[in-house]
């Protein structure tokens, strides 16, 4: 069983980012950029599964400009078999991302995708739920267990104030949440192979896709700031205060 | 311009974040009509039909819709697509998992996690954990699909009487189903919709720890959350996790105690109303988001606050 894993080249989550001073978006100059933390947790799942003979081959996906190469590459490092980029902007909108996922997935014809569940640049959480949209398959979202057996996938998936198991048929699409495990960090060994490792490259077009965005972008701004209050002394004039000043309590 | 906003619940109850996204529906400008999708959920049709500014509640019930799979939802909601401009749902993680799949079946791009309604057509959201907000324009002539943060919207009165429909269902794709479910047994509210939280972090060093805190909750009536710190390190569960992460809660009031205030944290919690800060480390970042900080070993603190709230008769 073939799986492809989506994978994304984000800001570093260490990063505290910058509005540009224009409104135009976030200053991306000379910023670190990793792979996208949700889709770390993606690929490490879909090597767990080809180390316990359940996966054949481990296909890992990116769409974003030339240096998007780096992340795949980081991704076959930990493990994964190949790598295809489809070279675009940075900016595709999660259904652009979608379509042509589709029709990378129709191309290999895997039977489960695992996406992170939402990037941590622009927290859309929409990509994987599109793409099982338009493939017409099943989806675990958010999942922290993901079983393979009999043909079907048993996902365990976190929801408000507990777990829910899904049963889907295979092909299906799976988005991870954090529990679901911890990524390892690719040895040296293994990063020097995974140079040699291949990369296809492709572009939207090849898949028929459009990536223009659908949405005007029409000013990005920082947050309204909150100030910082008083220190109190002791719980008592906490209380108090909570009580008398704030009504809260 | 009418509007089609997804009930969340749990075929006994509406959840409040109905209530609030029917407030930003209703700004879109059209009337807005309430989908009920359940198994056994007339009573929860009955308290969407008393929301102010339903113009009509539409009740699908049916068995394939008891846990509102996204297959089985999607394929609801795209039947009935046809008259609306717009689909609204809460940002919850019903609405995250089935509205995506909604947006790709009508080819539109979705707008997640709108805080404001700028103009029929124009949303705010957070993007980068709330560290920058977008606006965003969506292209004339094309469908809105929506999902909105409860939390930033004011909830619509129950002083209204609209009519229920009941509607048939939707053909089911028969591609998942649910197996079983696990819900964490608690006398407590729930984190995303309680008037208080507190929560912990790595200071508390252990999960025997955090009965100081629930201690305190439940003195006042409290939901317990807790960091990402305190989830990795092991104390508690994931579901109890505020943050970028996790998730995003505004109570009136928010009380961290041995939380340092990472901005993944801070992404979680700093619109809530009032923000209490107990952390021994005075140059801790929380401290500048606090209303009221107290420099304290918690150890300390917090039994200590506990008594006071009780002499005060909590």
């Amino acid at each position: 069983m073939k799986v492809l894993v989506p994978i994304k080249r984000v800001v570093d989550y260490n990063v505290k980012i910058r509005v540009k001073a224009d409104q135009s978006g976030v200053d991306l100059a000379n910023v670190k950029m990793s792979m996208n933390p949700f889709d770390e947790i993606g690929v490490e799942e879909a090597i767990r599964l080809k180390e316990k003979g359940v996966a054949t081959e481990v296909v890992a996906v990116s769409i974003g400009p030339k240096e998007t190469q780096e992340t795949i590459r980081t991704a076959l490092a930990m493990g994964a078999d190949r790598g295809i980029l489809v070279t675009a902007p940075a900016d595709v909108e999660p259904l652009s991302v979608a379509k042509i996922l589709a029709g990378i997935a129709k191309a290999e014809g895997p039977q489960l995708i695992i996406l992170g569940k939402q990037a941590i640049d622009d927290d859309c959480n929409q990509t994987g739920q599109m793409l099982a949209q338009l493939l017409g398959w099943a989806q675990g979202t958010f999942a922290s267990k993901v079983v393979i057996e009999g043909g079907k996938a048993e996902v365990t998936r976190e929801v408000d104030g507990g777990l829910q198991t899904v049963s889907l048929a295979l092909p299906a699409i799976v988005t991870t949440d954090l529990r679901l495990n911890e990524p390892r960090y690719a040895s040296l060994p293994n990063i020097m192979k995974a140079k040699k490792k291949p990369i296809d490259e492709k572009t939207p077009q090849d898949y028929g896709v459009d990536a223009a965005p659908r949405l005007k972008v029409l000013k990005v701004s920082e947050p309204a700031k909150r100030k910082g209050g008083v220190k109190v002394k002791t719980v008592q004039e906490l209380v108090e205060k909570l009580k008398n000043e704030a009504g809260v309590i | 311009m009418a509007v089609l906003l997804i009930a969340e619940h749990d075929n006994t109850s509406l959840k409040d974040s109905t209530a609030k996204a029917l407030s930003a529906a209703a700004a879109l400008g059209g009337p807005v009509d309430i989908l009920v999708a359940g198994h056994n959920a007339k009573g929860v049709a009955a308290a969407a039909a008393k929301l102010a500014g339903a113009s009509k509640v539409l009740l699908a019930d049916d068995a394939q819709y008891a846990h509102q799979l996204a297959e089985t939802m999607a394929s609801l909601i795209v039947e009935l697509a046809g008259k609306y401009d717009s689909i609204v749902s809460p940002a919850s993680v019903s609405g995250k998992n089935f509205m995506p799949r909604v947006a790709a079946a009508l080819d539109v791009a979705q707008v997640s996690e709108v805080v404001s309604v700028d103009a029929a057509d124009t949303f705010t959201r957070p993007i980068y954990a709330g560290n920058a907000m977008q606006q965003v324009q969506v292209p004339a002539g094309s469908k809105k699909v929506l999902t909105v943060r409860a939390t930033a919207f004011k909830a619509a009165e129950a002083s209204g009487a609209a009519p229920i429909e009941t509607i048939g269902a939707a053909a089911n794709p028969g591609v998942s189903q649910f197996v079983r479910e696990e819900l964490s047994k608690s006398e407590r509210p729930e984190l995303a919709g309680a008037r208080v939280v507190v929560s912990g972090g790595r200071g508390m060093q252990s999960g025997e720890n955090f009965q100081m805190l629930e201690k305190v909750a439940d003195r006042l009536k409290a939901a317990v959350g807790a960091s990402r710190a305190a989830v990795d390190a092991g104390f508690v569960p994931n579901d109890y996790q505020v943050g970028q992460t996790g998730k995003v809660v505004a109570p009136e009031l928010y009380i961290a105690v041995g939380i340092s205030g990472a901005i993944q944290h801070l992404a979680g919690m700093k619109d809530s109303k009032v923000i209490v800060a107990i952390n021994k480390d005075e140059e801790a970042p929380i401290f500048q988001v606090a209303d009221y900080g107290l420099v304290a070993d918690l150890f300390k603190a917090v039994p200590e606050l506990d008594d006071e709230l009780k002499s005060k008769g909590y």
